[in-house]
């Protein structure tokens, strides 16, 4: 288990690594200096320019950029972001508690509802399972953004139950202004859980030691619990895995719809300014949420199934 | 004539109601995009601030958006670059993921794992992240977001196939066929790939599916088709027509997105052999009962 452990982390810092030297280095990469952003629409005299490239260390060579960038990532200083002046921290800061709360309440409604829709489907087969396959057909092509458009016109233009954007003061108020955007980014998700869930369920109650267990005749709860759950268990946490993984990456649309001010909508916005420190920052921490997410799957599967911590040793 | 008669029952056959219902909704959507100069009933970009938000009327079939565009054939247009972007990045990353899932399913040892580990690094990052990435190095466009798309749905589809073909590497025919002296090119060109044909067309068309919706995604922010050009994804972007109560303008593009993406998902499931589920497949009663039996255990607990 602790060489499992040592591997995945290992793993994750390699692709941690490789992907802060994609991002940094595809950055300035960029056609037009970075410094114009700074400059606007005037056309700066040659000192000035001089003046703020060295200041923004512009005039040093890649290599040694990137180092300074990751020593202050690693001391937790972000860098300033070009548009506002603030440090890249206090943005992202003011973003990540949001960001990170959206998905939250997004994955407990993917949980509650996929779980058991796919549950149900799996046990109850005949117009049960048709509904919901039915249902989870369609939802798995809805994307978010026009789950968001429905959801905005029905809720909060129509009925005026939630704020069509943004979100209140307070606990209380941000949780009001978020469920509409969770709402949104679970519709996808529900689906594909239940459907993963329905099959994984389906299969185990297929196989022969469920048959077997239930002819010595051991109480169906206890079969279902211990021989079906326990091995349908697998699949379903690689699903919620990638689908936490993605709900991350799905904010980038959703905090648009809805004005929600989080790291989606902050990258978006600085995509379109050309902020690239901001970029740099959101986008390394997007990819970390990814990354630690199918991580987590991974070491939760071994948790869940011995037989793993066994073979993670030699793949 | 009878050969015609014959291959509709063999499609009809191997595509079941669904994928029929399926393919025959994506023609019409094609035959809409191709034939769009002669089927939309007025300019998609003719504006008349005089019919801004019409209703649907003999005029406008659907109505009207905030400046008087008429919907349907906006609709009809917006199909040509929302489904032109799904086809360039499925065909550029077939074009580039096929060869190299193939060499790495022949050769195996080190090819394959360097290919393999390749794939698995471009697919721990969202396509939708490394797309807005893109944007931002080159400025919104339909280009920068296609080839960022196309690099992400290279290790989608190489997955799928390098799978098939390994499989088809250790049966038989391939060492037979090698044993007669045949080169690896002719075959995993002829025999390989064209067993697992239907597999790769078959996800080729879930992946268009997915591509249409991440394109659409960057559409809806602004980052891939622009404004004025009419497409499925910008149109749901109309928060203005959304927040005055004007829901056909946002929903119709976006209902007809779902659609597609249902279509494609359907057909490209039965294409590539996966059973369809449960309520779209009809069984005998005997065989239902049969199930009902079997899973009992459920309907107890």
């Amino acid at each position: 288990m602790g060489r499992l452990l040592l591997q995945r982390l290992g793993g994750l810092l390699t692709t941690l690594f490789l992907s802060s030297i994609v991002i940094f280095g595809s950055l300035y990469l960029a056609p037009g200096s970075p410094e114009n952003v700074i400059f606007g629409s005037r056309t700066p005299t040659a000192a000035a320019r001089a003046a703020v490239r060295h200041r923004l260390h512009l005039d040093q060579p890649l290599p040694v950029r990137y180092w300074d960038w990751l020593t202050g990532v690693l001391h937790g200083d972000l860098g300033t972001s070009m548009v506002t002046g603030q440090p890249v921290a206090d943005r992202v800061g003011a973003g990540l508690g949001t960001t990170l709360l959206l998905v939250l309440m997004s994955m407990i409604m993917v949980l509650v509802f996929g779980l058991t829709m796919g549950l149900l489907a799996a046990l109850l087969p005949g117009r049960v399972d048709g509904v919901v396959n039915a249902l989870t057909s369609v939802t798995v092509t809805v994307p978010s953004f026009v789950a968001s458009a429905l959801l905005i016109s029905v809720f909060a233009v129509q009925l005026g139950w939630f704020p069509a954007s943004g979100v209140g003061q307070g606990l209380g108020g941000r949780i009001q202004g978020l469920v509409l955007p969770a709402v949104a980014l679970a519709v996808l998700s529900c689906g594909f859980l239940a459907r993963v869930t329905r099959n994984a369920v389906r299969d185990q109650l297929e196989r022969e030691h469920v048959q077997t267990a239930l002819v010595r005749g051991l109480p169906r709860r206890t079969v279902l619990r211990s021989h079906v759950l326990r091995n349908a268990l697998p699949p379903i946490i690689t699903a919620v895995g990638l689908l936490t993984a993605g709900t991350f990456a799905s904010t980038l649309v959703v905090e648009s719809a809805f004005a929600v001010p989080g790291m989606g909508q902050l990258t978006i916005q600085s995509v379109a300014q050309k902020d690239f420190p901001v970029v740099q920052a959101v986008a390394l921490m997007l990819v970390a949420a990814f990354v630690v997410c199918n991580a987590a799957s991974d070491l939760i599967q071994a948790v869940v199934d011995p037989r793993l911590r066994e073979a993670g040793s030699t793949s | 004539m009878n050969s015609v008669k014959s291959t509709w029952k063999r499609l009809n056959k191997a595509l079941g109601r669904s994928g029929m219902l399926s393919l025959a909704f994506l023609v019409v959507v094609l035959l809409a995009a191709v034939l769009a100069p002669l089927v939309a009933p007025a300019d998609p970009n003719q504006s008349s601030l005089l019919d801004a938000y019409a209703g649907p009327s003999g005029a406008h079939l659907l109505g009207a958006d905030g400046i008087g565009r008429d919907l349907l054939s906006r609709l009809i247009f917006g199909a040509r670059t929302s489904l032109l972007g799904p086809a360039l990045i499925v065909g550029v990353s077939l074009l580039i993921g096929i060869p190299l899932a193939l060499l790495a399913s022949w050769y195996g040892g080190w090819v394959d794992g360097v290919v393999a580990r390749v794939f698995d690094l471009v697919y721990a990052l969202p396509g939708l992240l490394l797309a807005v990435l893109t944007v931002a190095l080159f400025g919104p466009g339909l280009t920068p977001a296609v080839v960022a798309l196309s690099i992400a749905y290279i290790p989608f589809l190489a997955r799928i196939v390098r799978a098939a073909a390994r499989q088809q590497r250790v049966s038989p025919y391939v060492d037979a066929l090698a044993v007669q002296g045949f080169g690896m090119l002719r075959i995993t060109v002829r025999h390989i790939l064209r067993n697992i044909a239907p597999v790769v067309v078959g996800q080729a068309a879930i992946a268009f599916g997915y591509a249409l919706l991440d394109l659409a995604s960057l559409s809806y922010l602004g980052l891939a088709v622009q404004a004025p050009t009419p497409d499925w994804g910008v149109m749901v972007s109309d928060s203005d027509a959304m927040l005055k109560g004007y829901w056909l303008q946002v929903l119709a593009p976006g209902v007809l997105i779902v659609l597609t993406v249902l279509a494609l998902t359907v057909l490209g499931a039965r294409i590539s052999g996966e059973k369809p589920p449960g309520y779209l497949r009809r069984r005998p009663a005997k065989a239902v009962a049969a199930e009902k039996n079997r899973t009992t255990v459920g309907a107890a607990a």
